[in-house]
């Protein structure tokens, strides 16, 4: 019995609410810190921040944004690549138009402009549910990438109809552009995300977040007990689309560099953060985490192991790779919806037991 | 002999009733060419417990969602604490302080018993979306505090063990129960119950009973329910309503309303079958 709440009392109700209730998780999370602050920074290259730590942190934050939609508030997205293009054009308008702003800002205030375009699309939630709303926020995600598409004023006018992110600073490290260095990147996404996470868990934690579960689960009892079904609504709009937007700023400024609309901000990109949450746990935090790094692991590691190792096909492995997905997806939507993040639950609840099981 | 016209007067167990704080004024629901309240007035007074008895199908529980603002009556007019009530969103009647169950329980299946309980709170939770997601300061002093008003309630319908448990896993009476105790949460001026005890076995009855006798008591809440049990109604009453499809045909006191031939005839007679 190593792994124990037993003899672990809670004695406030401050201790009772903490986030990390058992003290081993606590040691686990403080430690992780250090290691992603003090070491990785340290020993990270390019081929580790493009492959892995990039694209985990990144879809971690759009993750973390869809799950407070939908596995909080329980409103259905398909458009979520339509609003990471927002925070990518929005962020590229920006650091065009006001080269000299620090780019924290620049992708904030993105994140900021995301909310905006998040609400105005979350107006039809008031009226419509489920299966109507997943199609009407569809409609927006192919509006939003025709109108990135169609309208040369966002792309400043360039030949190509591509974005290219401009080099740009903080505290006068580079962090995009060809001459970004990966800890500077990494750093710049890693802090990002943590603060994006603590705020999720806050706000999920107390009031806010029980309006938006309490629409989820009966949305008549809600308001029988005076949440305003427009208020909490859209305020789970705007708070996950100012993540997703931040997200989209990321990919595009910090992590890709230039960027098709279509090519990175289709509707498979809808479906592979609708999948990270799936697979991940709805509304979980930590699912959101989970759900990414699957996601962004796997086909690396398909790749080291099927290609490298056993020689297939580089086609071959993305198809299995497809494979896997879809029925990872249909096992957790039919046995657990709760994703990874319920099975990493129910493994604790065993080692708390362990080994003396009743 | 107590003077139930007066201003307030004292009951024999000594509870003070106070003034009228809910007036329905000739209130006409229809669905259709379904009429499912017809032309009913009546009161509620501070701190009285209100029944509302009737068979299936009378228009009972219609009546409780007109006071909770889910049906807008064709006819008639809402009183609450002297003032008329304008057309209201039921969230907004929440919010002057009505608080409710529902005949088939209406709890988040998702949340555990304890963050169902602190909905309830909702109402009185003012902290702003910046503060929240900052969390240290305004946000954890406020949830603390509602924590605390919370606990009291879950001292009080002694379902301290099941704090944690998710909702979905509680079998129907804690369920119940558990409503009970988030719209108590609420502190409401008024407390509507939809059938509390439908369903329930003699002792989790006799439980609910307690605790609703208790509310009333201790806090000195309004309670307007509705109930099947006869014998419930008669014990827990200060007055009661007596709906027959769609119709008042009676109201006064337990004795009185046990002694109007129409009732006999329309709700008692039946019942007694
Ligand atoms: N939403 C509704 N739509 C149509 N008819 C309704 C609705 N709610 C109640 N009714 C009808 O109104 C009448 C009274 O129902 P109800 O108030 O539920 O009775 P009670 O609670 O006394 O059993 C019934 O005939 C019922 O069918
Ligand atoms: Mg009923």
């Amino acid at each position: 019995m190593i792994y124990r709440e037993a003899g672990d009392f809670k004695t406030s109700y401050r201790e009772d609410s903490q986030t990390f209730p058992i003290k081993l998780d606590r040691r686990a999370y403080w430690t992780l810190m250090v290691v992603a602050f003090a070491v990785v920074p340290f020993v990270i290259n390019d081929y580790w921040a493009n492959a892995v730590l990039l694209p985990f942190l990144i879809y971690a934050i759009a993750a973390l944004g869809l799950n407070i939609l939908t596995g909080y508030a329980g409103q259905v997205s398909l458009g979520t690549g339509g609003f990471m293009a927002v925070g990518a054009y929005a962020a590229y308008k920006l650091m065009t138009a006001f080269p000299d702003v620090p780019i924290l800002f620049h992708v904030l205030i993105a994140g900021a402009i995301t909310a905006l375009v998040g609400m105005a699309f979350g107006l039809p939630s008031l009226r419509i549910k489920g299966f109507y709303l997943a199609v009407a926020t569809l409609a927006a995600q192919f509006f939003l990438v025709w109108l990135f598409n169609k309208v040369p004023w966002f792309f400043n006018y360039s030949a190509s109809g591509m974005i290219n992110a401009p080099e740009r600073t903080m505290f006068g490290a580079a962090i995009t552009g060809a001459e970004a260095s990966a800890p500077a990147r990494y750093l710049f996404c890693l802090i990002l995300t943590v603060a994006l996470a603590w705020i999720a868990r806050n706000l999920t934690r107390g009031s806010v977040g029980r309006k938006w579960m309490a629409i989820r689960d009966m949305d008549i009892a809600a308001e029988i007990i005076g949440v305003n079904p427009l208020t909490a609504k859209l305020s789970a709009f705007a708070v996950s689309s100012f993540f997703i937007g931040v997200a989209g700023a990321l990919l595009f400024a910090v992590y890709l560099g230039a960027v098709e609309v279509g090519e990175a901000f289709g509707i498979q990109k809808s479906f592979l953060i609708l999948f990270m949450i799936i697979i991940g746990g709805l509304g979980s935090i930590f699912g959101s985490f989970a759900g990414a790094a699957f996601m962004v692991l796997m086909p690396v590691l398909l790749k080291n192991v099927l290609v490298d190792g056993f020689g297939w096909a580089t086609d071959l492995a993305a198809h299995f790779q497809f494979m896997i997905v879809g029925a990872l997806i249909i096992v957790f939507l039919v046995f657990e919806p709760h994703g990874l993040a319920q099975l990493w639950r129910l493994a604790k609840e065993k080692l708390r037991l362990w080994p003396f099981p009743h | 002999m107590t003077d139930m016209n007066a201003e307030s007067y004292v009951t024999e167990d000594g509870r003070t009733i106070g003034g009228v704080i809910m007036e329905m004024k000739n209130i006409t629901l229809r669905f259709g060419g379904v009429t499912a309240i017809q032309d009913i007035s009546f009161d509620i007074r501070e701190g009285e417990i209100r029944a509302i008895i009737g068979p299936n199908g009378a228009g009972k529980s219609s009546m409780l969602n007109v006071i909770s603002g889910f049906y807008v009556p064709q006819e008639g007019e809402v009183w609450f604490r002297g003032r008329r009530r304008a057309k209201m969103k039921p969230y907004q009647v929440a919010r002057q302080g009505i608080a409710r169950t529902f005949q088939n329980i209406a709890l988040f299946e998702g949340m555990s018993v304890l963050d169902n309980v602190m909905t309830g709170r909702l109402t009185r939770m003012k902290t702003g979306l910046a503060a929240q997601a900052l969390w240290f300061g305004r946000a954890e002093r406020e949830e603390i505090e509602h924590r605390e008003k919370v606990e009291k309630i879950i001292d009080f319908l002694e379902i301290q063990a099941i704090r944690k448990t998710p909702v979905g896993r509680l079998p129907y009476g804690l369920k119940k129960r558990v409503e009970l105790a988030r719209a108590l949460a609420a502190e409401p001026a008024l407390l509507l119950l939809d059938e509390p005890m439908a369903g329930m076995n003699v002792e989790e009855k006799e439980d609910m009973s307690r605790f609703i006798l208790d509310v009333n008591d201790e806090f000195g809440t309004t309670i307007c329910l509705i109930e099947h049990d006869m014998g419930v109604v008669m014990d827990l009453s200060d007055r009661v309503v007596v709906m027959d499809y769609g119709k008042k045909i009676g109201d006064g006191t337990p004795d009185e309303v046990r002694n109007n031939q129409a009732v006999i005839d329309a709700y008692l007679g039946v019942a007694h079958d």
